[in-house]
Formats: structure tokens, C-alpha cells, sequence
């Protein structure tokens, strides 16, 4: 199966541009000029160079053995949690930054749900010297407080999104109004493969180097470049994105997003868009969406705050529908305990977000021969609070 | 002949469309609302459906549309209210709305409920140009209905000769790079944006709206245009009608902006 965005930003059925007429200048200065800037051999050589010596690109993927013995599979983990920053959100940033200096804006805005994305934009920001707003779910300013200070140690100003579920479908909508308002010298850097045409494919482009990087890596462990399976988390999407990107036209490698469940799916607190949605149109795309029968979004629940988020990029709900990816969920409990299980196994300990991909490990059935990636989106030092508060280990 | 071309027909100076937001201040004001701006000398009504996410409004409008959809307000419930307004109202009624709620009760359906209404119009500002040319607009003009578009200071020429074209109705240009009810007053800066699209002699009659609150604002509008919309100065009106009452209050904004 091709996966391949149209001309109007569509997915199979998902994606477009649906936005006021206020945006439409800069969605679409974005859409005429985004292949060419970021294909341009210059910009090329200076990512390349930034994602190597400031990210600390290639992560490394590496053969997780306790994990492996207790699954019965290959398990490698790409670790994205080493990216400085602790995330794959600054792959994004990177990308991102040196797009809107070749498009001569001045300010940078964005939003942030878990703080991952605030905190690789306030990095970009400083590293290139310019202004940087971050707005944040009220919510998630608690709950990710490290994060917060971080930001604001980069320079950065943080903007609490008062409205709303106060989480980051609100700093969503507080963002776009800010770009509404300021149309002429901001950038908006969107965290994920979201919002309207070109985004969400401009930033799995950003985020593909981790699939890229995969296949050469893999090569190297198993001598081949593809694995039997790749797993990731899903908030908005962009790790996973970044992982599946250079396998979507491989059937033979099964893609599996895993959701976040909350309190289970049927407890009316949970994330578990492909499990709760409908077709609908949120933040500039027709994607899968929370709603109630009215078309309102519905406030979602997750322990983590990076997928607490009412609907997935367009890319995803089109790879559900086709059913080229399978789509798993998992609760707040058991995400918690695998994120413990994996500190113990494997000595990493993970984001919240990431622990959910390795909490579906125990509903996949494995060969002992499979080779399977995890994505390993980040690292759990923001979530401290969290598990401790936990307190189950 | 549709009710806002025939509004047009008969008036091309001081157009005044009121906007508020069905559901607010409570469930079951959206017709005595409509009733009491028809009564003050209102010439267009833009009647808001809420939605959970308004991402081109401020926070006056975002509260409405909190408190609207709060206090129970649907689209549906709304439609029925909307049951037999031609009754009681004559006045160009236009719908305004983000697209998610009316995908989810059916465009065909919408459409055909707009239409028994009496509806003469839509404000869509979600509604990407070419899916309306491509999938709504036929429904649209099986049904008698208007669409509506806006353009803003950034809008550029072509596009606002493209808009002109696909558009019925009047334009809805945006006064500034803003969010509803963002800005007060009207700078040089906007003026000259209103007369350069006045210099474009474009085919569709244009109401200013955004920032627009009172006489001065909307006689200062209606010298660059053929009228104006108020949204926000009108719902904190209502919010401060209090004691005398929603149809006082209404009474006193209108007459006051049209004085
Ligand atoms: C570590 C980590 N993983 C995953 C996510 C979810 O985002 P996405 O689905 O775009 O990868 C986040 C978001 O904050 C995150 O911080």
C-alpha cells in the first residue's frame, strides 16, 4: 500500500486544510514553499549537521536482551530517549527552525502537552537566537512542572491555556489564535503530525530520520533492513510517523500504534482515539476525533500528558481505516507498570508516553524469531512526579 | 429571490448584522434575541452555533459558545428552535458555525432543515475554499443558501477576485489580523485596507466586522463599506443587561449604535 499525501493534504480520506481565512496566508506560504526550502542542499547539509552534533543523531538502536528473553521476540529499542532534550520532538524543531529562518520570521510560537515539544522549541530558539512563546494546558503546567522551569531557564515564555479541558487540545486552539493575531513575522512550530496541510507531512519528514536510521542500523544487527514489527505510542503521532515512514510500502513489516487507554476505554476517561472517534474536523484536518454526537471535541483522559489529545494525525486515522497499522490501547496502570518493568529489565526508565508502547508488548503474539522495534520516544526524567505519585515499585 | 440579496437590493448603506451565540445567555433566548434585534432596526441576524473549540474567536465569544453549549444548546436543538421563526422574523437570517458539528448532522440534512427555516445563509470560516466549490456548493445552491466568505488585511488580490467570484451574499472582511473582539477602534492602517478593496470594485457588498462595538466604530466602518457586524460588544451587552432585562438591553445597544 502507498501511503502518500495528495496535493490538497489528504490521507486516503484524512487531512486538508480546514482553516479560517485569518491563517490561510501562512498555512499556505507554508505549503508553496516547504518542499523546496527543505530539499534545498544547503538546508539539507545544515540539518544533517545539527541533527548529528547538537541532537546527537544516530540514536543508537540497541538489542534489549532481558526485554527480548521476557517477550520472546527480537526486541531492539530505537532510542530517541538520547536525543538532547530526552525526546524525538527536537528532530521536529530542528526542521522547523531552519524553515522559518529561510521564511525571515522572527517569532516562534508553539504549544505543548507533556512539555517535550515546548522544551525542543525553547532549545531551537535559543540556539538560534530567537523569541519563543510556548503555550501550555493550565493541566499540564502542574503536571509536567520540570518541564515548565526548563523552558523558562531557555529563555522561553510560557502561557498557561486557561481554556477549555486546560490541556493541550486547548493550548492547540490558544496557539492558533495566537498566530491569528500575529500573522506577519511568527512561526508556528507544531509538535506533532497534526493540524492543517502541509504539517502533518512536513513534520513526518522532520521525524523520518528515525526510520531512516533504523533500516541502516538493522542492517548492521540482523542484516536486513526490515524488522517483522514496529511499535510506537501515539498522542498526536509524530514518533510513530517517524518510525513507520520508510516502511509504509513494506506490507511485510507490521505497524503497531498504541493509544493511550486511561482508565479503560469504556470508563469515559480515556485517549483511545481510533477506539472513540469519528470522522470529524479538529485543529485543520479530518482525522479521527472524540466527540459527542453534536460534533463537540470531547475533553480525553490520559495519565500522560503528551496523549492526552481528542485525535491523531491524519497519516494515522488513514493507516487505521486502510488498516495498514494495527492500533492497540493500553490503561494508565499498565503503562505505569511496564515503565517500571522496563527501568528494571533494561535500566532505562521511560516517559509515561513511551511506556504505553512497551505495556502492548503483553498483547502481541510473537515468534521467538520476530524482530521487533520499539520506539523509544523519550526519556522519564519529566515524569518523576508521576511515578512517584504512582508509588507501585 | 433570496432575503439577503434582497436586503442589499434595497439598502447598500449601513448594513447592521448582529452576531450572538444560539444557547447563551440561556438555552431558550435565541427567539426573543432574534425578535428584539429585528425590533431595534437590526437589518441582517448572524446566528452563532456553538462549538467546543472556537479557534478563530476571543474570549468573549469563546465564554458564549462555553456557556451555550453548557446550558444544553445542539445544533439540532437549535433547529428546532428555529422551527417557525419566519412567523416571527423577516429579516435575512444567516448561520454561522465552525464545519465540525454540521458534518456530524449531515450536510444534505443541514441544508434541508436551513432551508424549511427560512435560512438564508452560512459563515463557515473553517470551510477550505475548494471543498466548498468541490462538495458543498451544490448542496448549497439546491437549498437556496448563500455562503459566505471572509477576507482579511492578509488576504492577497487574486484571492480576493477569487472569493468575489465563488461568493453570494455580501463579503465578510475582517478588519484586522485578529481574533473576534480582539481590538476597539479603527486605525489608518485599516481604513486603508477597507479602500483598497473598495478600489477593487468587486461584485458582492461588503460588511466589516471584527472589532466593531459601537456608534463610533460602526459609523466609522460604514464610511469603507455598506455596513457592519458586531458579535462581542453585543453578547456583553446582553451579559450586562441584568435587571431590565434581555430585550431592553438588546433595545438600548442597537438604538445606541444606530443613533
Ligand atoms: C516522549 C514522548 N513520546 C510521545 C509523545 C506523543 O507525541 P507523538 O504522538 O507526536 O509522538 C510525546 C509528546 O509529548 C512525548 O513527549
Amino acid at each position: 500500500m502507498k501511503v502518500k499525501v495528495d496535493e490538497r493534504g489528504y490521507y486516503g480520506s484524512f487531512g486538508g486544510a480546514y482553516i479560517p481565512e485569518m491563517l490561510y496566508p501562512n498555512v499556505e506560504e507554508l505549503r508553496k514553499n516547504y518542499e523546496q526550502i527543505t530539499t534545498d542542499l544547503d538546508f539539507r547539509k545544515q540539518f544533517e549537521s545539527l541533527l548529528k552534533d547538537f541532537v546527537g543523531r544516530p540514536t543508537p538502536l540497541y538489542f534489549a536482551e532481558r526485554l527480548s528473553h521476557q517477550y520472546g521476540a527480537k526486541i531492539y529499542l530505537k532510542r530517541e530517549d538520547l536525543c538532547h532534550t530526552g525526546a524525538h520532538k527536537v528532530n521536529n524543531t530542528i526542521g522547523q527552525i531552519l524553515l522559518a529562518q529561510r521564511l525571515g520570521k522572527k517569532k516562534i510560537i508553539a504549544e505543548t502537552g507533556a512539555g517535550q515539544h515546548g522544551v525542543a522549541t525553547a532549545t531551537v530558539c535559543a540556539l538560534m537566537g530567537i523569541e519563543c512563546i510556548v503555550y501550555m494546558g493550565a493541566i499540564d503546567m502542574q503536571r509536567q512542572k520540570p518541564n515548565v522551569e526548563r523552558m523558562r531557564i531557555l529563555g522561553a515564555e510560557v502561557r498557561p491555556a486557561e481554556s477549555g479541558s486546560k490541556t493541550l487540545k486547548d493550548a492547540t486552539n490558544e496557539a492558533m489564535r495566537h498566530w491569528i493575531n500575529n500573522p506577519k513575522d511568527t512561526h508556528y512550530i507544531i509538535g506533532s503530525v497534526v493540524g492543517p496541510h502541509p504539517y502533518p507531512e512536513m513534520v513526518a519528514r522532520f521525524q523520518s530520520v528515525i526510520s531512516e536510521e533504523i533500516k541502516k542500523q538493522l542492517l548492521e544487527h540482523e542484516g536486513r533492513e526490515a524488522p517483522d514489527y514496529i511499535m510506537a505510542c501515539v498522542g498526536g503521532g509524530s514518533n510513530a510517523a517517524g518510525a513507520f515512514y520508510h516502511f509504509y510500502d513494506n506490507e511485510n513489516v507490521q505497524l503497531i500504534a498504541v493509544e493511550a487507554a486511561g482508565l479503560g476505554n469504556d470508563t469515559g476517561e480515556s485517549a483511545a482515539t481510533t477506539v472513540l472517534g469519528k470522522p470529524g474536523v479538529l485543529h485543520g484536518s479530518k482525522t479521527l476525533l472524540m466527540q459527542t454526537e453534536d460534533g463537540q471535541v470531547i475533553e480525553p483522559y490520559s495519565i500522560s500528558a503528551g496523549l492526552d489529545y481528542p485525535g491523531i494525525g491524519p497519516v494515522h486515522a488513514h493507516l487505521f481505516e486502510t488498516g495498514r497499522a494495527q492500533f492497540l490501547s493500553v490503561t494508565d496502570e499498565e503503562a505505569m507498570k511496564a515503565g517500571v518493568e522496563v527501568s528494571r529489565l533494561e535500566g532505562i526508565i521511560p516517559a509515561i508516553e513511551t511506556a504505553h508502547a512497551f505495556a502492548a508488548l503483553n498483547q502481541m503474539n510473537f515468534n521467538p524469531e520476530d524482530v521487533v522495534v520499539l520506539n523509544l520516544s523519550g526519556r522519564g526524567d519529566k515524569d518523576l512526579e508521576t511515578y512517584i505519585k504512582w508509588g507501585k515499585y | 429571490m433570496n432575503r439577503i440579496e434582497e436586503l442589499f437590493k434595497r439598502k447598500s448603506e449601513r448594513v447592521l448584522n448582529v452576531y450572538f451565540t444560539a444557547g447563551y445567555p440561556e438555552v431558550d433566548s435565541t427567539v426573543t434575541i432574534m425578535k428584539g434585534l429585528e425590533k431595534s432596526g437590526a437589518d441582517l441576524i448572524e446566528v452563532g452555533i456553538p462549538f467546543s473549540d472556537p479557534v478563530a474567536d476571543g474570549p468573549t465569544i469563546q465564554e458564549s459558545n462555553g456557556v451555550a453549549l453548557s446550558n444544553g444548546m445542539t445544533l439540532e436543538l437549535l433547529l428546532k428552535q428555529l422551527e417557525g421563526i419566519r412567523e416571527k422574523v423577516s429579516i435575512p437570517i444567516v448561520l454561522m458555525g465552525y464545519i465540525n458539528p454540521i458534518i456530524q448532522y449531515g450536510i444534505e440534512p443541514f441544508c434541508q432543515k436551513c432551508e424549511e427555516m427560512g435560512i438564508d445563509g452560512l459563515i463557515l470560516p473553517d470551510l477550505p475554499m475548494y471543498e466548498y466549490m468541490e462538495l458543498y456548493k451544490p448542496v448549497f445552491d439546491k437549498h437556496g443558501l448563500f455562503n459566505i466568505f471572509l477576507i482579511t488585511p492578509q488576504t492577497s488580490e487574486d484571492r480576493i477576485y477569487e472569493i468575489d467570484k465563488n461568493s453570494n451574499g455580501f463579503i465578510y472582511m475582517v478588519s484586522s489580523a485578529s481574533t473576534t473582539g480582539a481590538k476597539t477602534g479603527i486605525s489608518g492602517e485599516q481604513e486603508a485596507y477597507f479602500e483598497r478593496v473598495n478600489a477593487m470594485n468587486l461584485n458582492n457588498p461588503r460588511l466589516i466586522g471584527f472589532g466593531i462595538s459601537n456608534k463610533e466604530t460602526f459609523d466609522k466602518a460604514c464610511n469603507h463599506a455598506n455596513g457592519a457586524i458586531i458579535g462581542s460588544a453585543f453578547i456583553k451587552a446582553m451579559a450586562q443587561a441584568g435587571d431590565k432585562g434581555l430585550t431592553r438591553g438588546i433595545d438600548d445597544f442597537i438604538k445606541q449604535v444606530l443613533s
